[in-house]
């Protein structure tokens, strides 16, 4: 199942941001890490990222170093700041009560559905 | 580099990735850091590739077509990095039409000469620049030439009607408080308006060259590099302009023609308002010919700055002379605090917002702190003389000022603290200049509407 456009734009930079604040980290290897997190599903074009990393890193919720990996060229590697984590929690909060609501009114929406199944469909 | 040795032979991988790279560095908000960053995630995904069994030629297709088209990529960099583009404009490469750069010329000529002709007519019934009696030119000075500036950009963002209707209603607006309202001749409300009518009509200017009604953040700041730049243009053009107009008076008298009346009544007052619309222009179309000046003329004049008034406070406050400022004094005060808020304006708006911290970041402050205490001094004095003489529109306007001064130098203080200690990205010291410019705006509008009549033309 593919997301929709939106719904990409609008988890990216919470996702973005929970992996970094699982240890410092390089793009691609975020890249990586969304694909695995979500079982394939979240693809993103992945030269959009890097913008979206940099926009993170003026607002102060990353920090940035260049050193020298094993591969002996330089990488960009990015870590959580202390703003950067409270940020996370408002974003969490922020889901969870969308997720909440969501699946309030699905099951309501699901129950709905099943009783008018009861009611209205006999099979001949 | 280190590269994959495995990957050498047939298809040369790395020329195609040097290829690539030199095809990123034509877009001008790509850097090459970036550039770096993008070339490792590249590798990356060759290599990742690689190891899963695909050909070199293979994996490079597939993650370049994963890195995305370079395009839209860049448009996002945009952006996130709107003072680069300033730095190097051109956002994708540009297709050098020779017939748009000529329309483009025309209409800069056109109104040039539309700002010159503007100035001159009052001249042809009979209006006389320095006459005191009849202060036509010292009450729209601004009005003459700022709407033609204006109607550059609202032609180059193409506003279209709704643009110039707005424009027409701010002049028409403007032009009918200073000529409608009965000033007493060189009454301090008539200086009062004089002074702050250009500081409306730029805000204008502003408005129109944003080309999104001043909705974006990264647009306004855009508009404080232009303001800082077209300062810069504007006296190197006037200077270049004197040089010209002293050959031209000087060669003539060598051969006995006596060309002066010419230069003073022609070459002066039409080349300082047509000048106004060309400074506009160079700045918008020749970014990327120069380096820009204005943020190296910043970092030279900020310690200079900062020094002076930690001079000057030390000195008023060694001498006790603090509470005692007389009014000449105050003027000074005021220009000078004016001044280095422009100058705080424009090195905010210079900065690379991607840099660390560093050593200029700290002497902006000082020189924030220290513009603030001159500013409490000043409010000091000021409340003090309307405590002990009463009001008068100088006064108020003056307590106006500096107090909106101590709230813009409070809020950048504020977030260039918590920037220096990493508590809040830089991003937050932009909104903060970008959202209180208008205040400006709305004060400077304010003397010049309500001052008059509220102090009886006086």
């Amino acid at each position: 199942m593919n997301l929709s456009k939106d719904l990409m734009a609008a988890s990216s930079t919470p996702l973005v941001l929970a992996i970094i604040a699982e240890g410092e980290t390089y793009g691609y290897e975020i890249v990586k890490r969304v694909e695995e997190l979500s079982g394939g599903a979240l693809t993103w074009t992945d030269g959009m990222m890097y913008p979206l990393l940099h926009r993170l890193e003026h607002q102060g919720y990353l920090r940035s170093l260049w050193r020298v990996a094993d591969t002996g060229r330089k990488r960009k590697y990015y870590a959580i700041t202390p703003a950067g984590k409270q940020v996370i929690v408002e974003q969490r909060q922020q889901w969870e009560l969308v997720n909440e609501a969501l699946n309030k009114v699905w099951k309501e929406f699901n129950d709905k559905m099943q009783g008018s199944d009861d009611h209205g469909y006999q099979p001949a | 580099m280190a590269t994959n040795p495995l990957n050498a032979d047939a298809f040369d991988l790395e020329t195609k990735i040097s290829e690539w790279k030199n095809f990123l560095a034509q877009r001008a908000v790509i850097n090459a850091q970036d550039i770096d960053e993008l070339e490792d995630h590249l590798r990356g995904q060759i290599e990742h590739l690689g190891n899963s069994g695909l050909d070199d030629d293979e994996a490079f297709l597939i993650a370049v077509k994963r890195v995305g088209d370079i395009e839209s990529v860049s448009r996002e960099y945009a952006e996130v990095h709107s003072g680069r583009l300033w730095r190097n404009l051109v956002l994708a490469p540009q297709e050098t039409g020779a017939n748009w750069f000529n329309l483009e010329l025309i209409v800069v000529l056109m109104l040039a000469v539309g700002a010159a002709i503007a100035f001159k007519l009052p001249a042809a019934f009979g209006v006389v620049f320095e006459d005191p009696s009849t202060p036509l030119y010292a009450h729209n000075l601004p009005l003459f030439c700022l709407p033609f500036l204006a109607l550059y950009f609202v032609w180059k963002r193409q506003l279209g009607k709704q643009g110039i209707v707005i424009l027409a209603g701010i002049v028409t607006v403007l032009a009918l408080a200073m000529n409608g309202f009965p000033f007493e001749p060189q009454g301090s409300t008539e200086i009062l308006a004089i002074l702050h009518l250009p500081i409306v009509m730029w805000f204008a200017v502003g408005v129109m060259y944003s080309g999104d009604w001043w909705c974006t953040q990264s647009r306004r700041m855009d508009f404080i590099r232009f303001s800082g730049e077209f300062v810069i243009y504007y006296v190197l053009m006037a200077l270049g302009g004197g040089v010209l107009t002293a050959f031209t008076i000087g060669m003539f008298s060598f051969i006995g023609f006596d060309v002066e009346w010419f230069a003073q009544e022609w070459i002066l007052p039409a080349g300082a308002m047509g000048a106004i619309i060309v400074a506009g222009w160079l700045v918008e179309s020749k970014q990327a010919a120069i380096e820009n000046m204005a943020p190296v003329l910043t970092r030279v004049f900020t310690p200079l700055f900062t020094l002076l008034l930690v001079a000057f406070l030390v000195t008023m406050l060694a001498t006790g002379k603090g509470f005692d400022v007389q009014r000449d004094v105050l003027i000074g005060l005021d220009l000078l605090l004016i001044l280095v808020l422009g100058l705080v304006l424009y090195a905010v708006s210079s900065r690379d917002p991607g840099e660390p911290t560093g050593y200029f970041d700290v002497l902006l402050l000082a020189l924030i702190i220290s513009a603030l205490l001159v500013d409490v001094l000043a409010l000091l004095a000021i409340a003090g003389r309307i405590f002990d003489m009463g009001y008068t529109p100088n006064r108020v306007a003056a307590l106006g000022e500096n107090l909106i001064l101590l709230v813009s130098l409070s809020g950048y203080a504020w977030h260039y603290v918590r920037f220096l200690r990493h508590e809040s990205g830089f991003n937050s010291i932009e909104r903060w200049q970008t959202n209180y410019i208008p205040v400006y705006a709305i004060w400077a509008a304010i003397v010049v509407f309500a001052f008059p009549p509220l102090f009886g033309f006086a």
